[in-house]
């Protein structure tokens, strides 16, 4: 089945304020989405309204993947219907290396007793690190742990590699990124499209989207998208800022829960 | 003839059971003196951890060992802890050894490795200086009481100059909850020898369900320049109450070093001690333990220093799951004299539930002030962003916890030098998390 997923009327708070107002959004597979907006706005909330995160309840809505609905689901669960997110910043866990972590996120898929053999694991993990131009030690560095900035986000995308989802969420996977680093990730995330996967890109600039060319771009403002467009509008917010899109929607403060 | 008075054992009955074995005199009229004590003294008071509210007193009766005749007729779960290939092994089960061997090259360089029991008949000039000198019988009821019944048990004697390079294990288990089971360990090593001495104290959870009481001394003495590492896990079932005391004495430039892995199912009182009697001599404890259910816990660590430019270190980790409660003591003594002298120590606890408990006390006396020490205490619960993101990448919150409890111990558990220790460790710890 062609991978599809529906955002409809999400609502979510956190700690009683209601950031996410009503989201609506399609994806379907092979589609690559973007996400704009100002801070404050509420992109990392839908993000981690859908992946699940403690702090947020979802108040209203649904979303669902292939007919299923992730909002009934675990975080677990959800991450293994085919969900994936980047995270803006991903934690550290001391004590565990970076290949039990993945080990273990892969074997999560599998039946046990179908655990996947250390060679074939390591081998695994070892093409993708080549890929991403990951130091063959970072595999044995306690989890994000001391990783810098940029390390941690290249270590995001080495998990989507891994994974194999259907759905991905980059939450600025492209912010503490250098130069270089910006180019690698975009290349490993363009090695991933697929006419079975979709992708919501959460960014603030242009130059991601440079090498990642999105087939519509959403702005997002006040914990609502409230313009939509191709990859021209993402080219224009970038040239003229959002003043103008504020100016048309009659929006003063574009952020969202502020008391 | 199960006893199960408020004071488990008399005069009468322990010097009966004690001739009837034969012990020596000497060992006869030690265990009368301290039967008679553990009826009039106290249990021992740990901070914040009421004992006495356990059953103690479910020691059990003697049950007359028999020996086997391969390491196949043990249980599997028990098997599986014998380290490959091991030529110096020794098991007890309940109230006895039923194996023992030691390889001869070791046998021909003096080293004695046999039962306690044995050790007194057979070695009395060589037991009698030390058995009860670290610990004394009539400290507390505890301290009586295995005087007064212990049995089986390990004696390790490395003499002057000897090298062991494999560690000597014993695997110590009861199946029989109705059983005596109250092992005494002593190591002497001689001067400048190295010895490595590793056990597993565990219950055979399919046979041994009743309520038991496992109180158990370690003793240890380092002569100078000696080295003894000694690597102890326990995972006693959760009708046990695991009461352990263990101590060492270590003379000029001698090191001890302490490895604990407290991973019982039931009530745990873990107390370990190094006195550091000698100039230059030095102590390394790791401990690191995990509670479930509602099991409570006291953990303590003491190092107390005479010798002068004597060195210790001591940590513990504990992870508390369900309500599980740990009282963590690390007291750090520095006597009048002990010039130079250096201690540090630091207790974590890792709560992975709302009703788990910890408390980690850490104390330093002083009484010298051209020496150096520190502390560093910590208790919090599991990060729920820790979890949520290992989560997000599928893993089970249960797995999640598990890779974040072993992360946690990680740090302890891979200083471990010594392989066999580390490998059991790695086992039991599976065993308890995997439930
Ligand atoms: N734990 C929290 N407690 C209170 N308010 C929160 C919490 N988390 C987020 N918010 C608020 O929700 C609003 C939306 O935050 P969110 O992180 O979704 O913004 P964003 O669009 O991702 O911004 P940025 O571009 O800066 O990453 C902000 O006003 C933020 O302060
Ligand atoms: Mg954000």
């Amino acid at each position: 089945m062609a991978t599809h997923f529906v955002i409809d009327g999400l609502k979510a708070e956190i700690e009683g304020k209601e950031i996410l107002k009503g989201i609506n959004l399609e994806i379907k597979g092979g589609e690559i989405h973007a996400i704009m907006g100002p801070n404050g706005t509420g992109k990392s909330t839908l993000a981690s309204a859908l992946m699940g995160h403690p702090k947020y309840e979802v108040t209203a809505g649904s979303a669902s993947l292939d007919g299923e609905d992730l909002m009934e689901m675990e975080t677990d669960e959800r991450a293994r219907a085919g969900l994936f997110l980047a995270m803006q910043y991903p934690s550290e866990i001391p004590g565990v290396t970076n290949s039990d972590f993945l080990r273990s996120a892969i074997n999560a898929r599998r039946e046990e007793g179908n655990e996947i053999s250390l060679i074939k694991f390591i081998r695994q993990m070892e093409g993708k690190m080549k890929e991403l131009e990951m130091n063959p030690e970072f595999a044995h560095r306690y989890l994000n742990e001391g990783f810098s900035g940029g390390e941690k986000k290249r270590n995001e995308i080495l998990q989507m590699m891994l994974l194999d989802p259907k759905i991905v969420v980059l939450d600025e996977i492209d912010s503490g990124l250098d130069i270089d680093a910006l180019r690698i990730v975009a290349n490993g995330v363009n090695a991933m499209r697929s006419e079975d996967r979709g992708f919501l890109i959460i960014t603030h600039y242009q130059r991601l989207l440079n090498y990642i060319t999105p087939d519509f771009v959403h702005v997002m403002m006040q914990g609502r998208i409230v313009k939509s467009g191709g990859p021209e509008l993402a080219q224009r917010l970038e040239n003229e800022g959002y003043d103008w899109v504020k100016e048309e929607l009659g929006i003063q403060d574009e952020t969202v829960g502020q008391a | 003839m199960s006893t199960q008075l408020t004071t488990p054992t008399d005069r009468n009955s322990a010097e009966t059971l004690a001739r009837g074995k034969g012990e020596p005199d000497w060992l006869v009229s030690l265990r009368g003196e301290a039967a008679e004590l553990a009826g009039t003294i106290e249990w021992p008071k740990p901070e914040k951890v009421r004992i006495e509210r356990w059953n103690l007193t479910a020691v059990g009766s003697y049950e007359t060992p028999a020996a086997v005749a391969s390491l196949a007729e043990l249980p599997a779960n028990v098997q599986e802890l014998v380290a490959e290939g091991t030529e110096n092994l020794l098991v007890q089960r309940n109230s006895g050894v039923v194996w023992k061997q030691l390889s001869a090259e070791l046998a021909s360089k003096g080293v004695i490795f046999t039962d306690l029991e044995t050790a007194c008949r057979e070695h009395g000039d060589l037991v009698k200086p030390y058995l009860f000198q670290a610990v004394n019988k009539d400290e507390d009821k505890l301290t009586a009481l295995n005087a007064a019944i212990w049995n089986g048990g390990v004696f390790v004697y490395v003499p002057k100059n000897v090298e062991v390079e494999l560690p000597l294990q014993a695997v110590l288990f009861n199946d029989n909850a109705g059983a005596t089971f109250a092992p005494h360990i002593l190591v002497v090593a001689e001067a400048n020898s190295r010895v490595t001495y590793v056990d597993c104290v565990v219950t055979d959870k399919s046979k041994a369900n009743g309520e038991f009481v496992h109180p158990a001394i370690v003793e240890v003495f380092v002569k100078p320049g000696a080295l003894v590492r000694y690597g102890s896990v326990h995972s006693l079932g959760e009708g046990g109450v695991d009461m352990t005391i263990r101590r060492a004495v270590v003379e000029n430039d001698g090191r001890v070093e302490w490895i604990i892995g407290d991973l019982n199912d039931g009530h745990t009182l873990s107390d370990t001690k190094s006195v550091m009697k000698g100039q230059g001599s030095t102590s390394d404890v790791k401990v690191i333990s995990v509670g479930n259910n509602a099991q409570q816990m006291s953990l303590t660590t003491r190092a107390v220093h005479f010798g002068k430019s004597s060195d210790s270190n001591m940590i513990t980790r504990a992870v508390m799951r369900d309500s599980a409660s740990a009282i963590i003591n690390g007291i750090t003594k520095i006597e009048h004299g002990a010039t130079k002298a250096n201690g540090v120590q630091t207790e974590r606890v890792l709560m992975l539930s709302p009703k788990a408990r910890g408390d980690a006390n850490p104390i330093l006396l002083i009484d010298e002030d051209d020496v150096t020490a520190g502390h560093a205490a910590s208790v919090g619960q599991v990060n729920p962003e820790q979890v949520y993101y290992l989560m997000s990448r599928g893993i089970s919150r249960q797995d999640a916890e598990r890779l974040i409890i072993y992360g946690f111990l990680a740090p302890v558990v891979s200083e471990i030098s010594v392989e066999a220790v580390r490998n059991q460790l790695q086992r039991l710890l599976e065993r308890k998390l995997e439930g």
